[in-house]
């Protein structure tokens, strides 16, 4: 495999060619990350619609140094050789970064409070790094009853930022598609098709893909506020997945199972239905160890090894 | 009188039969082609000709079909893009509906220079009578040989299609309609690639405007040098206008490219005037999403030339002072006309048609709409002027396709031009035109 080299914020990093600029930048990792709200390396066709990641190609390849006109989305865009992308040194990405949160809240109902994806929700980390801190929308927000998908799924339309990673995960876990997006521009609708239920052993990953609030588990539903259960990594022998996950504990009550997320948000592993909704009992699980979480701030602070 | 390409016959009854366009000479350029030329002296003449896309964004028609990917052994689609929704914009159904076999003869070269073995006229769903009319066309041509295998024993095949669109404004953006005629939902696919390279079924494809194929055959028939002749600078050729507003006379005109602004509105040839022997106030040069002028800079460049019906003219000044020929949907608007009741209808026509998927697009063109919405009514303020002003920054250049772009055009021209008329309906709190 060929090396390129490409500059991020003035920071030079070696990637294989065919790497995505958002990819390189998660190689450096740290600062130069670019926010990403739709893209998911485990989705096939994922991102460049929720346009976060936005950067600047200042010079496009040490072949052709022109600069790229317009802001490209760092997680479709493929590195070349002699790269220069500008993120937060450019004042234009940051300024067009700050006006795409906006738009994603413009919608958005700021349920925090009785939210249960509050504390490790990418919007909430999104608007904290990039929103204003006042609003300039006096509008009525669009409105959607929520509905369920599935008997263990709750839908949330009106958190929905339309990233579009649940459609993938049921495109790619079933032949049969039921579950798709449904109207146009910003009345649409994410929404199992005339609301057939999604039949699936795996569909509980939509849950876990789900940047914000719209999609959550229903068996954990106002259970707790997420910052006050304790992470364990854990498995089990289970025939449909690898079976490790993370338990998420109140005292030595098992609240919520979930895959294991990097500290980009994104899954290791899919895990099955089974594992995530049927398994709560302490002693369905052999317990390996606490999970650290890097990334969400609240949960972060939770320093529970100790205990 | 100007040359005529396309609207030549457009008066002879019953042109829509194989018959009568055959009698008028239809179908020669097939003959002559198929015969003498290869496929890629085709995409020559083309190129020579200076023809560019007459679906709005002006992009030599040769030069894209250069881009094909012709080194793959996979089939390589030709496709029509028929599904013209613009608001002011009504010249390819008026090709379709009277003229279709001039179509198919475009179809049958532009397929044949590329190599296409299958070629389809994607046709916006609300247009289900053309469709019909041109699939009445289409059984006509394969009846006489001029589609189908085997075309007029020269060894090349090709079927032709005609595939109506469910109805969406965003299946004329080129990879939406892919999609779209893939038989999924109508979201514009994340460039590069390039359909030129992974378009239709992720073979090579090449999308054309209506108008632009219909041209092909006089084209081949009359030779590059001929259709290079007319026009102006680098807008070669004729173009259809829509004209439709406050004129008395208006309907789809055949021009030739470098026609004064002026003439095209007062001639008695062209829209007769405005009406009424109103003021003109502004216009809207190439569909609803180009930026609007107002009359003075219309008429005359920032520089006082006169300006021209021609991609260059029109375009002069950049965005400050000029704006696009765009698809040729001429909307003329006299002193009676508010402006921003009009922009507000354009900001709900965007708003509804946003295919939903980025996010600057599908949030921003509704809350442009209902900031519009509010000033129209009287509940305005001077901070909501600016805030339309930041949210089309922020929508242009930063979505997937150009949708979100055409949204953000003609909101920030308008304040940019008629800035004094957003402030006087927020000072009166009600729109200053209104009885």
């Amino acid at each position: 495999m060929s090396l390129v080299k490409v500059t991020i914020d003035q920071i030079e990093v070696e990637v294989e060619a065919g790497t995505t600029i958002l990819n390189a930048a998660r190689i450096i990792g740290g600062g130069v990350v670019p926010p990403a709200m739709c893209y998911y390396s485990k989705l096939e066709g994922s991102g460049g619609k929720c346009r976060t990641c936005l950067v600047k190609v200042a010079q496009g390849s040490a072949k052709d140094p022109r600069p790229m006109p317009k802001l490209v989305p760092s997680c479709r865009t493929l590195v070349q050789d002699g790269m220069v992308v500008q993120n937060i040194t450019s004042p234009e990405v940051m300024e067009a970064r700050k006006a795409i949160t906006e738009f994603l809240l413009i919608n958005h109902p700021l349920d925090c409070p009785v939210c249960d994806q509050a504390g490790e929700c990418h919007l909430q980390d999104l608007s904290y790094d990039h929103g204003l801190a006042d609003t300039q929308t006096v509008e009525d927000r669009r409105t959607f009853a929520p509905i369920d998908i599935g008997d263990k799924i709750k839908l949330h339309m009106n958190r929905c930022i339309l990233c579009y990673r649940c459609v993938m995960v049921a495109d790619q876990l079933t032949d049969q598609r039921v579950h798709g997006v449904l109207g146009r521009g910003d009345h649409c609708e994410i929404s199992t098709h005339i609301l057939k239920a999604v039949d699936n052993d795996f569909s509980g990953n939509m849950i876990d893909v789900c940047p914000v609030g719209a999609l959550t588990d229903k068996t954990f539903r106002f259970k707790s506020r997420v910052w006050f259960t304790k992470p364990f990594d854990a498995h089990r022998e289970c025939t449909k997945c690898s079976g490790k996950v993370v338990l998420w504990k109140k005292g030595d009550e098992i609240l919520r199972v979930t895959g294991r997320k990097n500290k980009y948000g994104e899954l290791e592993e899919f895990i099955c239905n089974d594992c995530r909704f049927e398994h709560k009992e302490p002693n369905d699980w052999q317990i390996e160890g606490p999970r650290k979480i890097e990334r969400h701030s609240v949960i972060g602070q939770n320093h529970y090894e100790k205990l | 009188m100007a040359q005529q390409i396309l609207l030549k016959n457009s008066d002879v009854p019953g042109l829509a039969s194989f018959e009568v366009y055959r009698k008028l000479g239809g179908y020669a350029s097939i003959e002559k082609t198929l015969k003498n030329f290869t496929p890629d002296q085709v995409t020559d003449e083309v190129k020579k000709s200076g023809l560019k896309g007459r679906g709005g964004a002006g992009f030599p028609a040769g030069m894209k079909w250069s881009f094909l990917d012709k080194s793959t052994s996979n089939p390589r689609y030709f496709i029509c893009n028929f599904d013209e929704s613009e608001p002011g914009t009504f010249k390819d159904r008026h090709i379709g509906q009277l003229n279709p076999h001039q179509l198919i003869e475009g179809m049958i070269l532009g397929s044949y220079a590329l190599g296409a073995r299958t070629s389809y006229i994607y046709i916006r769903g609300e247009l289900f009578y053309v469709l019909r009319i041109i699939e009445k066309a289409i059984a006509e041509a394969y009846a006489n040989g001029f589609l189908g295998k085997n075309i007029l024993g020269s060894g090349y095949d090709l079927d032709l299609y005609c595939h109506p669109g469910a109805g969406a404004y965003i299946c004329g953006e080129e990879t939406a309609l892919i999609e779209s005629l893939e038989g999924k939902r109508g979201n514009p696919r994340i460039k590069p690639p390039f359909p030129a390279i992974v378009g239709l079924y992720d073979c090579p494809t090449v999308v054309n405007n209506v108008e632009t194929i219909a041209n092909l055959p006089w084209i081949m028939n009359n030779g590059a040098e001929a259709y290079a002749a007319i026009g102006v600078g680098n807008s070669k050729g004729t173009k259809l206008i829509s004209a439709c507003g406050h004129i008395n006379k208006p309907g789809i005109y055949e021009i030739e490219l470098g026609l004064p602004v002026e003439e095209f509105i007062y001639s008695d040839e062209y829209c007769g005037g405005i009406r009424n022997g109103n003021k003109l106030k502004a216009v809207v040069a190439g569909g609803s999403s180009v930026p609007i002028l107002p009359a003075e800079l219309i008429l005359k460049t920032a520089k006082g030339e006169p300006r021209l019906m021609s991609y260059e003219s029109l375009a002069e000044g950049g965005f400050e002072t000029g704006t696009m020929l765009g698809s040729g949907g001429f909307i003329v608007m006299d002193e009676t006309t508010c402006i921003v009741k009009n922009l507000l209808t354009f900001s709900r026509f965007y708003h509804h048609e946003s295919c939903g998927q980025c996010s600057p697009c599908r949030e921003g063109t509704g809350w442009m709409e209902r900031i519009l919405h509010r000033i129209e009514n009287g509940h305005g303020t001077m901070k909501d002027i600016d805030l339309l002003v930041s949210i089309s920054k922020h929508i242009e250049g930063n979505t997937i396709c150009p949708l979100g772009d055409a949204a953000a055009w003609p909101v920030a021209s308008a304040i940019r031009h008629f800035r004094q008329e957003f402030e006087d309906h927020v000072k009166l709190q009600k729109c200053p035109l209104s009885k």
